[in-house]
């Protein structure tokens, strides 16, 4: 990513440097060749509409490939490869708190392998925070109350600098931490120790203990929908609407049951709002996504769903452009929406 | 070269500085130039202090470590520099002190439509100036002037509401001189001032005041609203009461973007007039440069969200947002290729204004084409949040905005005052502010692109950026006696300069055919223009009656 950024960054340098000289030295060659002589006059010039249109249509041009240039980027840059290692983040004034799927946690640190993709599902505890790896040219606001999705792959091991890029008070400047990128054998090594388990398995322990599985039964019979392979496949609403069952959704559907109804069920739900922690939330997220996750039997379907849901965002298709929700956007896309209805 | 002032009259003329004294002649006053120099001489008073916070956030940087003030007085220091420079000054500046002064002046008008609403925008001005002062003497506040939620409504305990107050206020202040600006300009032009006969000082105004106009009421409702939020707790932004913190930002924008309009169309006005002058020639493309100063009030409603690519937008938002910043981008070009194209074949001269004209277009070129990158989306992504932005609107506002303001003051001081201030000093303060500006801001986008976030205090984690913080440091304090140096000749002028000519120099446009200083109507009898825009060419014609006098 840092080189695909640089590459832009360098065009632009080259263009607007020339666009700069070419003012600077006309400023000053006019400046001097043109300069105040006793008993010479100014020539009066109107203007030129040729000349007007001219330097209004070239800058346009070059604009518009430096705009697209940039979407090009930044398209990449916000979408997820569908296969990325997946690492929770919750963000906190003034601390980040990192967890693998995988189940280590860490603090202000995030090791990583060189070479694999890994994608940050980041959410915020109090306010908005930013992180920010300047190494790999990414930053990805961090948001209380929904997930934003960062990705990168490292390509060389070392240390590189995190920051938190958002204000977010009073020692916003000591929210800061390291991401360690290690040889494949190195992070092997350490992902070895310190583990209390996958996440999800945590998610399936918090699922129980908060008696979840008492509605959401993995038959037709419970009071809530069966959530056995719901992960990334469109739902239908109780209002009519469909949204796609990521992230955010579940998250949604944890801490305010009642926005986002799945059609059929009654609103009997309570809010779990201030009752588990976002690393609960991110476990619980984990665990219902495992439930999708391949398996025998359900192998072809789900992989469908991910490849649809993966597709990269190039230009807004039809489906998007006919869809009024935000929620029928890709999921990635849809990560860094807003979720105003 | 000496032409004292009355030299036809036997007892001294009766000016608008002299027509009256006493304090209540000034307080009371319904004059726009006395309001103009009311105005002057308050924004002085915040530009310091906003200065003087700028100076400790410099030497707080110098070293890496937070060892000057403690973390949360240097996260109040930004934050109220923010606020003071902004509210407080840039957006009063050029409009409040030079387009108070001349935009009767210029249109041939006896003064502004509503010259009471006009002292009541003063006096807002200063009763939210003293709000201000008070959250700041007794706690300030920490949030950035940006007042991000949910950090301003539910997180910081310091004097949020207060402040939005003050800003509450300043924002009316505002209102009511946009509202002033347009009523005047529409209706009060003297006989045979058609639209395209304006000085584009009076265009630049008029898409200001536009921009006031619409733009300030949302930035009021949005700090209603911050407040209401503190106080009632409703969930607007609080994602916990299913508030959306992403809907500030928008709200917020949708001002403060076209806020940075408010602050560098004024500027543009007076550079247009300044190099028309010094360049004894008629603005290249004058009806481009007209227009563009329009799109750019249109176009920069609808660029707010380039602040907030990594803010949680859609994609697809970003992108639309992405395009339409390049759009607004063509009729700042514009007008900066038809200043270059009026030096062609003209006849410089290089006093002051025009040193601070010359600096303006050198930096505004590298502010706007830095504003490219910015625009960028993959570029974004990086450099936002980093010192490359605060560079790049550094080089927009001081580098734009101030430059024009104190080319304009250097220009029509004489007018003002009544008095030629010290040409040598001006073009050496003109230099040395250009010198230390460059110095300040230049290394601050190589920080940027380096990674270092804005609104840190403390960089020891990453002593690498040490060097080119020293640099901008140093930049800082040259930039300050650029600063302080103006101040002093202008105050000195006042008593010791020269008398100046009604003209000095031998500049088109209505204000210059009265009296320096005007008398408390501007004109003796109505002006009739039969003359179009920038006629220098007459005034340039020989047999030339009078010398330009250029007071050095």
């Amino acid at each position: 990513m840092a080189s695909r950024v640089d590459a832009l960054y360098i065009f632009l340098l080259i263009v607007t440097g020339m666009m700069a000289l070419l003012v600077f030295v006309l400023v000053i060659f006019f400046a001097a060749r043109f300069r105040h002589r006793p008993g010479v006059l100014a020539e009066q010039i109107e203007g030129s509409k040729p000349l007007e249109i001219t330097w209004s249509t070239i800058p346009f041009l070059v604009f518009m490939v430096i705009f697209a240039w940039g979407a090009v980027v930044y398209f990449k840059e916000r979408t997820p490869p569908s296969d990325a290692t997946e690492v929770y983040v919750v963000a906190k004034q003034w601390m980040w708190k990192l967890e693998h799927a995988e189940g280590q946690r860490e603090i202000n640190e995030l090791h990583v392998p060189v070479g694999r993709d890994v994608k940050l599902i980041m959410t915020s505890q109090d306010v908005i925070h930013s992180f920010y790896i300047p190494a790999f040219r990414i930053k990805q606001d961090v948001l209380p109350g929904r997930y934003t999705v960062e990705w990168f792959r490292a390509t060389k091991p070392g240390t590189y600098h995190l920051f938190c890029a958002e204000y977010c008070g009073t020692q916003h400047s000591g929210m800061v931490g390291s991401i360690v990128v290690l040889e494949p054998a190195q992070y092997e090594a350490w992902m070895s120790g310190g583990s209390t388990g996958p996440l999800s398995a945590t998610g399936e322990k918090v699922f129980a203990e908060l008696g979840c599985s008492t509605c959401h039964r993995t038959d037709a019979q419970g009071r809530g929908p069966n959530l056995q392979g719901i992960f990334g496949k469109p739902v239908q609403l109780e209002d009519g609407r469909t949204v796609t069952a990521d992230e955010n959704y579940v998250r949604e559907c944890i801490l305010d049951p009642g926005a986002k109804r799945v059609k059929g069920f009654q609103p009997i739900m309570p809010t779990f709002q201030g009752l588990v922690s976002e690393e609960q939330v991110n476990a619980l997220v984990a665990y219902i996504k495992s439930l999708s996750a391949v398996k025998p039997g359900a192998s072809a379907e789900s992989n469908k769903a991910t490849a649809r849901t993966a597709a990269p965002p190039v230009p807004p298709t039809r489906d998007h452009a006919q869809s009024g929700l935000q929620s029928k956007i890709e999921p990635d896309a849809k990560l860094n929406g807003s979720q105003v209805q | 070269m000496s032409m004292p002032i009355a030299t036809t009259q036997p007892v001294e003329r009766e000016t608008y500085l002299n027509a009256k004294y006493g304090v209540w002649s000034w307080l009371l006053t319904t004059d726009h130039k006395r309001i103009a120099l009311l105005y002057l001489i308050s924004i002085t008073f915040f530009f310091f202090i906003g200065g003087f916070f700028a100076l400790l956030i410099r030497l707080e940087l110098l070293t890496p470590a937070g060892d000057l003030v403690q973390a949360d007085t240097y996260n109040k220091l930004f934050t109220m520099h923010g606020m003071v420079m902004i509210f407080f000054f840039l957006i009063p500046s050029i409009p409040a002190v030079l387009g108070n002064f001349l935009v009767p002046l210029m249109i041939g008008a006896k003064d502004l439509a509503f010259p009471r609403i006009n002292l009541l925008s003063w006096y807002l001005y200063i009763i939210a100036g003293l709000m201000m002062l008070h959250c700041m003497l007794t706690g300030g506040v920490d949030t950035g002037w940006t007042f991000y939620a949910p950090l301003s409504t539910n997180f910081t305990n310091t004097k949020i509401v207060e402040a939005g107050l003050a800003i509450f206020i300043s924002g009316f202040s505002s209102i009511l001189t946009g509202l002033n600006f347009v009523v005047t300009i529409h209706r009060m032009r003297a006989p045979g001032l058609t639209w395209s006969r304006l000085p584009l000082f009076i265009w630049a105004h008029y898409a200001t005041s536009i921009i006031q106009l619409l733009g300030t009421p949302v930035v009021a409702v949005t700090i209603v609203l911050v407040a209401a939020e503190r106080a009632l707790h409703l969930g607007i932004f609080d994602p916990k009461l299913g508030g959306d913190p992403v809907l500030f930002q928008h709200l917020f924008w949708f001002y403060s973007h076209p806020a940075v309009y408010i602050m560098i169309l004024p500027s543009m006005g007076v550079i247009s007039e300044v190099i028309a002058c010094f360049s004894r020639k008629r603005i290249f493309g004058y009806h481009f440069v007209a227009f563009s100063s329009i799109a750019i009030a249109v176009f920069g409603f609808l660029v707010w969200a380039h602040h907030m690519f990594v803010a949680g937008i859609s994609v697809y938002a970003a992108l639309v947002f992405s395009f339409l910043s390049y759009a607004v981008a063509v009729p700042s070009a514009i007008k900066v290729f038809n200043w270059t194209a009026t030096l062609y074949k003209g006849s410089i001269h290089y006093d002051a204004p025009m040193l601070y004209a010359f600096g303006f277009l050198g930096l505004f070129s590298v502010g706007g084409l830095t504003g490219l990158f910015l625009a960028a989306l993959g570029i974004n992504v990086h450099v936002t949040d980093t010192y490359f932005v605060v560079a790049h609107f550094h080089y927009i506002m001081v580098g734009g905005a101030l430059m024009g303001y104190l080319g304009g003051l250097h220009f029509w001081w004489p007018k003002i005052s009544g008095r030629l201030y010290p040409e040598g000093w001006a073009r050496l303060a003109a230099l040395v502010v250009f010198i230390g500006f460059n110095l300040t801001f230049f290394p601050q986008f190589l920080l940027g692109y380096m990674g270092m976030p804005r609104r840190y205090y403390d960089y020891s984690h990453m002593p690498e950026f040490q060097i080119l913080n020293v640099l901008s440091t140093a930049g800082a304090t040259v930039l300050g006696v650029g600063y302080l140096l103006p101040m002093v000749y202008f105050l000195w002028s006042m008593r010791y300069g020269k008398p100046a000519p009604d003209n000095p120099w031998n500049a088109a446009g209505l204000e210059w055919k009265t009296a320096s200083p005007p008398p408390t109507f501007n004109f003796d009898e109505e002006p009739v223009v039969t003359w179009e825009a920038y006629n220098y060419e007459e005034l340039d014609a020989p047999p030339r009656t009078q010398e330009v006098p250029v007071g050095r």
